[in-house]
């Protein structure tokens, strides 16, 4: 692989994990507010290091959910993960079962996005793990921060970042969509097919389970079909 | 709820959220490797990715919702039509969320 490639894997991976990971002072706050403490608040970055799921968990508290609500709902979203593994495990290729369960715990929305957007197999395994590595310690930190009484982050700052994590995805997605991608327009028709049935979704699931639905609603209407396997 | 009580949701919340991970790793490949499949997961990317930017722009909790967010994606887009670094992208967005905001309010 050449350099300006790991160069600019290196550089989209940090960049970010920097911008989301910052939004752990959001998660931190929700926590505090959800009536955890620092330490609980950070023990669940730590662990569970999965935001909608940690978002889905202290929401469902903060609302006066029971305990056993509060892990399904986190649940729920975590199956997203297990699609994600999937998809990852070729990629990554972990050697071993210690590698396994090592790589594991980086498994998330963001590790997916840019291992699956890099040119290669050298290159995924790097984003994954310069993106998983910056995003665990910077989550982690702010998490802490936010528990700690960023709960009186100012609203502009707070706006400022509500636009930049979708920007991120966004910037993700564009690659795939432009000409020179494998099969850009079936990329596009995928890509407004995920984001019609998600929007469609929302007012109707748990936040976070119409990005599964979508996924999945998008897999099936791509299944194999008689008539095209003869053709493939 | 007791601090015991949310101790042991953090606690079992997190295992499942990793055995949920760790599973996803530990599928077989000869799996994965089935034509429709490797057909199926090449767009799923682009399905996972739209679909988050979309739920991200416009949606807070249950509802719709348009703010600063999607004035943020467009001047993004707009910056990756011109080929901007991820940086300035992200810089561009963050600064017109802001903006909007200090319009708005």
């Amino acid at each position: 692989m050449s350099r300006s490639a790991r160069a600019v894997v290196l550089r989209d991976a940090i960049g970010l994990g920097v911008a989301v990971g910052l939004y752990g002072v959001a998660f931190g706050a929700a926590a505090d507010a959800a009536g955890l403490d620092p330490w609980q608040a950070l023990a669940t970055s730590l662990l569970m290091f999965t935001g909608a799921s940690q978002f889905a968990m202290v929401g469902v508290l903060g609302a006066g959910g029971s305990g056993p609500a509060a892990i399904g709902s986190a649940l729920l979203l975590g199956t997203r993960n297990t699609v994600y593994g999937v998809r990852l495990a070729p990629l990554l290729a972990p050697r071993g079962l210690l590698r396994r369960l090592g790589l594991a715990q980086w498994v998330i929305d963001e590790t997916t996005a840019l291992a699956v957007a890099a040119p290669d197999r050298g290159l995924a395994r790097l984003g994954f793990l310069a993106g998983g590595a910056t995003i665990y310690a910077v989550w982690n930190a702010t998490t802490l921060v936010g528990a700690l009484g960023a709960a009186a982050l100012g609203e502009t700052a707070q706006a400022a970042l509500d636009a930049v994590v979708p920007a991120a995805f966004l910037a993700l997605l564009w690659p795939r969509l432009r000409a020179g991608a494998e099969e850009p327009a079936v990329a596009r028709r995928v890509a407004l097919g995920g984001a019609a049935v998600a929007l469609a979704l929302t007012p109707f699931v748990p936040a976070g389970v119409q990005v599964v639905a979508a996924v999945v609603a998008v897999a099936l209407a791509g299944r194999p079909r008689p008539d095209r396997r003869e053709a493939a | 709820m007791s601090s015991g009580t949310l101790w042991a949701v953090v606690v079992v919340g997190s295992l499942g959220c990793y055995l949920l991970k760790l599973a996803g790793l530990s599928v077989p490949a000869a799996w994965v490797e089935r034509p429709w499949v490797t057909r199926v997961v090449t767009f799923v990317p682009a399905a996972l990715l739209a679909a988050l930017v979309a739920v991200q722009t416009l949606t807070s909790g249950q509802g719709l919702v348009v703010d600063g967010r999607l004035a943020g994606l467009a001047v993004a887009a707009l910056a990756l039509a011109l080929r901007a670094p991820f940086i300035v992208v992200l810089v561009l967005a963050g600064a017109t969320g802001a903006l909007v905001h200090l319009l708005t309010t």
